[in-house]
């Protein structure tokens, strides 16, 4: 037991000690690695926060929302339209909703106003109030109690003081949030007292959603009904598919990886070939020579892979994966910016071990098996 | 005892180039004896020496180790053969650039597991034997021919093998360090170490230590005293 612990710590000290020999070329491999691992992890995280953040905005969201349509654009739903919906069997909640966009162009930044429903206590606002976002508080640097000043794209003017700023899971719902009370949201986009944006509708028996959304669609052939399923669909769907056309984008760091393990994999060079014969030579077995030549190439990829992966996450968490950010969320491009904090699925973790470390171990492999395997004096030759 | 009969080694057999380097030897080398194996370039000393010492497979025939036949063996137990068995020194040295005198010489017992401690005392303790206890920390490039000479020698001994093969041990050395290897072989000697040397050299073959000489030409021996 002992003999075999010391064996394979003589293995990892000589190890350690041959990659150290070569400090140029082994520093080279862990950089190339560790960008090709680093870029295809910064795509891989950022799609995976985006999609979670996506997922925490929906879960808080209604079961069913319904948005009158107008020549396939969203109008304004009635009061009319409420009341129908409220006799609807199967509905346990009707709330009509007020929220519009607004692009602050003092911040440079696109908010949503919002008139937070009557069931929400915890954020009630009252006349001449505002809750704000994160991302509204950090755009126009607001604390609670200072003033923040709207103007609406026909020149109304919104004045309220800050009650508190939004503290949410999800950085993605309440980043660009400002709720406002519904006078001052009605009177600042000169809305009548009877038309909402959309309404949302809460179902008794959750696993009825579609029957609810078919017998309302009867009823409101004008309106659509998209359920929370909808839509997490419609996310997940959209930004995997942003996902993998940046991966498809990067398969071609992906391809050079591949041929630096190809051109590894076709041979050692002749120093490496005369000390794997040096080794068979003097007593060390072809499993010896393997394991040391593993643990090099494990120690290369392992520190790669970490330096790789930990930089994929700095730059999505502290620089909005500011490569690929474009490319990832299309044209709906979100403001204000907000913290995205990568969520590390072992899965995709394991992924991005398969695509870099397999071709690796391989590249490594490969060759030193054909050398250790002949005859030490055909290898020293 | 090592015996040999009809030991053959073909290189690139079947192919335009194919070379017979060795043919149909029969030799015997006795235990704790010097032999040196003699003759000029090209007549399959060296080879010869790398198929006794199973760095290389016969093509035919037979080698036997204290009567065990190795010729045949797998992979596996022909390294366990060479390493409880030989002690090389080459004739480059090939010891390992950028490591120091006392790793390399500790190299050939990383396999067996014996504790780093007492590895790192067993090899400076070679190493001062051979006077390079003052050496032991520096880089084989920074050494002497005849001190890289004397690391080779105290890494063939780490692992107190008990035959010591050299080849073309004097090929680059002076007089002097002629002097210094033939007092170690003497010593090898007298410590029960059968050695086996390939040589060209007269200071070698003349050397009054040397118990038998194989005289080869042509891959085979022509002459072999006593």
């Amino acid at each position: 037991m002992r003999a075999a612990f010391e064996r394979r710590r003589h293995l990892v000290d000589f190890a350690v000690g041959s990659l150290a020999r070569h400090p140029t070329k082994n520093l080279g491999l862990v950089v190339t690695y560790a960008l090709v691992v680093f870029l295809v992890g910064s795509v891989m995280l950022y799609g995976s926060a985006i999609r979670r953040e996506a997922a925490a905005m929906l879960s808080s969201g209604p079961e069913i929302t319904a948005q009158a349509m107008v020549m396939g654009r969203h109008d304004m739903s009635t009061s009319a339209d409420v009341a129908a919906l409220k006799g609807l069997r199967g509905v346990r909640r009707i709330e009509p909703r007020l929220w519009g966009y607004l692009w602050d162009s003092a911040g440079a930044a696109n908010y949503t106003l919002m008139v937070p429903p009557p069931s929400d206590a915890a954020h009630a606002v009252g006349k001449g109030e505002a809750i704000v976002g994160e991302g509204v508080a950090r755009a126009r640097k607001l604390k609670p109690g200072a003033m923040l000043f709207l103007v609406s794209p026909s020149g109304k003017f919104l004045k309220t003081r800050v009650k508190s700023i939004l503290s949410s899971d999800s950085a993605l719902v309440s980043s660009d949030l400002v709720l406002v009370e519904e006078a001052d949201f009605r009177a600042f986009f000169e809305l009548p007292a009877d038309v909402w944006t959309d309404v949302a509708i809460t179902v008794t028996n959750p696993r009825e959603v579609t029957t609810v959304a078919e017998k309302a669609a009867l009823k409101l052939p004008r309106h659509r009904f998209v359920t929370r399923a909808d839509m997490s669909r419609t996310a997940e769907a959209l930004f995997s598919w942003r996902e993998g056309l940046t991966l498809a984008l990067l398969a071609g760091a992906l391809v050079a990886f591949a041929i630096l393990a190809f051109d590894k994999a076709s041979g050692l060079s002749a120093e490496e070939r005369r000390e794997i014969g040096i080794l068979k030579a003097i007593g060390w077995e072809t499993g010896d020579v393997i394991a040391l030549k593993l643990v090099e190439g494990g120690l290369v990829s392992g520190v790669a892979f970490l330096v790789g992966v930990i930089g994929a996450w700095a730059h999505v968490r502290f620089f909005a994966a500011g490569l690929f950010a474009p490319v990832l969320e299309g044209w709906s491009t979100l403001y204000p910016r907000f913290p995205l904090a990568p969520s590390i699925d072992a899965l995709e973790i394991a992924t991005l071990a398969a695509l870099t470390v397999a071709p690796f171990t391989a590249a490594i492999l490969v060759p030193v098996w054909r050398t250790a395997t002949a005859d030490p004096d055909a290898v020293m030759r | 005892m090592i015996t040999l009969e009809q030991v053959t080694k073909v290189f690139n057999q079947g192919r335009h180039n194919e070379v017979a380097a060795v043919r149909g030897v029969d030799l015997t080398i006795g235990d704790g004896r010097v032999t040196v194996l003699r003759g000029p370039s090209g007549s399959g000393k060296t080879t010869l020496l790398t198929v006794i010492g199973c760095l290389a497979r016969p093509t035919t025939g037979r080698i036997r180790i204290d009567g065990e036949m190795v010729s045949g063996l797998p992979e596996r137990f022909l390294n366990e053969v060479r390493r409880r068995t030989f002690g090389f020194v080459f004739q480059r040295f090939n010891l390992i650039r950028g490591l120091s005198a006392r790793d390399n010489v500790m190299l050939p017992a990383y396999p067996t597991g014996r504790p780093h401690r007492a590895l790192i005392d067993q090899a400076e303790g070679l190493l001062d034997r051979f006077g390079l206890a003052d050496r032991a920390s520096l880089s084989v490039e920074h050494l002497s021919g005849g001190e890289a000479q004397r690391v080779a020698i105290a890494r063939a001994l780490i692992n107190d093998p008990a035959v010591i093969v050299a080849d073309e041990p004097t090929a680059s050395l002076d007089g002097e360090r002629v002097a210094q290897f033939l007092a170690i072989a003497e010593d090898l000697k007298r410590a029960g170490k059968t050695v086996l040397i390939t040589s060209h050299d007269p200071r070698i073959t003349a050397a009054p230590l040397v118990d038998a000489l194989v005289t080869m030409a042509d891959g085979r021996i022509v002459e072999a005293s006593p």
